[in-house]
């Protein structure tokens, strides 16, 4: 496969090494952010194990169709990004804008119903601080602290990635600068943002929703 | 250069394995399986977690350094993990 450019940055040997740092480079921000959410992942291990009852009966509270419809919309998205980088590496500018535009419009397509599920928590009176519903048990706050808080960094993250990309089409349209290096790495970043959301799915909306 | 990357057949095979991960583990949700429910839940999630990350992150065709440092923040928050747990999991007396 003919690499789409040629050129490197001076400090590298040769195209390779730059390829090869630049990757390495993201991966190490991408452990970090690992680190970043696993804070939250921890705490949500303790209080599970604490308070399992009430988690099961936040649980039950959370909305299983928008959950599953945003799971599908995301690894969708990570389909069209690994395609945009595929053309990026086959130096094809079209097809690359076509599938990064795709991937902008499914990551949009993932806000709206994600704020269709907060509205929609906010009528069942889930929002901590708000208008929690008083009837559930007392630690069912807590779990949905952890909700508010995990799908709010993750939506964050969301949000940034939408902004990457936008960047990174409209670098690809004005032919000015966009080698697959960069698509590539803007691809680690979007499908660790669909891997975060792999993880949150079972463990807030699946897990003991029927004990 | 990276000369070795997946096909766009391969890509599309991945997004379907996921999708179908994706209503297995709904359809396991729908079941009362006990404590079973969340080791099928997790099961489920790493095996997606994997296709991502081996296919769609490239790691599979990558080089071992680069597999190094993908698994370097799973290792460190398994220990994070683990530690903080084998504390909370051996408490004998009620300390909530």
């Amino acid at each position: 496969m003919p690499e789409a450019t040629s050129t490197f940055a001076e400090q590298f040997e040769d195209a390779r090494q730059q390829h090869e740092a630049v990757t390495l480079g993201m991966w190490l921000f991408l452990a970090t952010e690992v680190l970043f959410f696993g804070g939250l992942f921890l705490a949500y291990v303790v209080y599970r194990h604490a308070y399992s009852t009430a988690f099961a009966a936040g649980s039950a509270h959370t909305d299983l169709f928008y959950g599953t419809l945003n799971t599908a919309i995301l690894l969708t998205s990570s389909l069209t990004m690994a395609l945009a980088v595929h053309a990026a590496q086959e130096n094809r500018p079209r097809s690359i804008t076509r599938w990064l535009l795709l991937t902008l419009a499914l990551a949009l397509g993932f806000l709206v119903v994600k704020g269709f599920e907060y509205h929609k928590d906010f009528v069942d009176r889930l929002v901590i601080g708000l208008n929690f519903n008083p009837t559930l048990p007392a630690h069912a706050e807590l779990f949905f602290w952890l909700y508010w808080a995990m799908t709010g960094l993750h939506a964050v993250h969301v949000i940034i990635g939408i902004g990457v990309l936008g960047c990174v089409a409209l670098l690809v349209r004005r032919k000015s600068h966009a080698p697959a290096n960069t698509i590539e790495v803007a691809g680690l970043y979007w499908h660790f943002v669909d891997l975060v959301w792999i993880f949150l799915y079972p463990l807030l909306y699946l897990i003991d929703r029927h004990s | 250069m990276n000369t070795r990357a997946p096909t766009v057949k391969l890509l599309v095979l991945v997004w379907a394995a996921l999708l179908v991960l994706l209503f297995v583990t709904w359809g396991v949700a729908e079941l009362d399986l006990g404590r079973w429910g969340i080791v099928a839940a997790m099961t489920i999630a790493v095996v997606k977690m994997l296709l991502v990350v081996l296919i769609f992150m490239h790691v599979r065709y990558s080089s071992s350094l680069t597999w190094v440092f993908a698994m370097a923040g799973m290792f460190w928050f398994s220990i994070m993990i683990a530690l903080t747990m084998s504390d909370y999991l051996t408490r004998s007396g009620a300390f909530w």
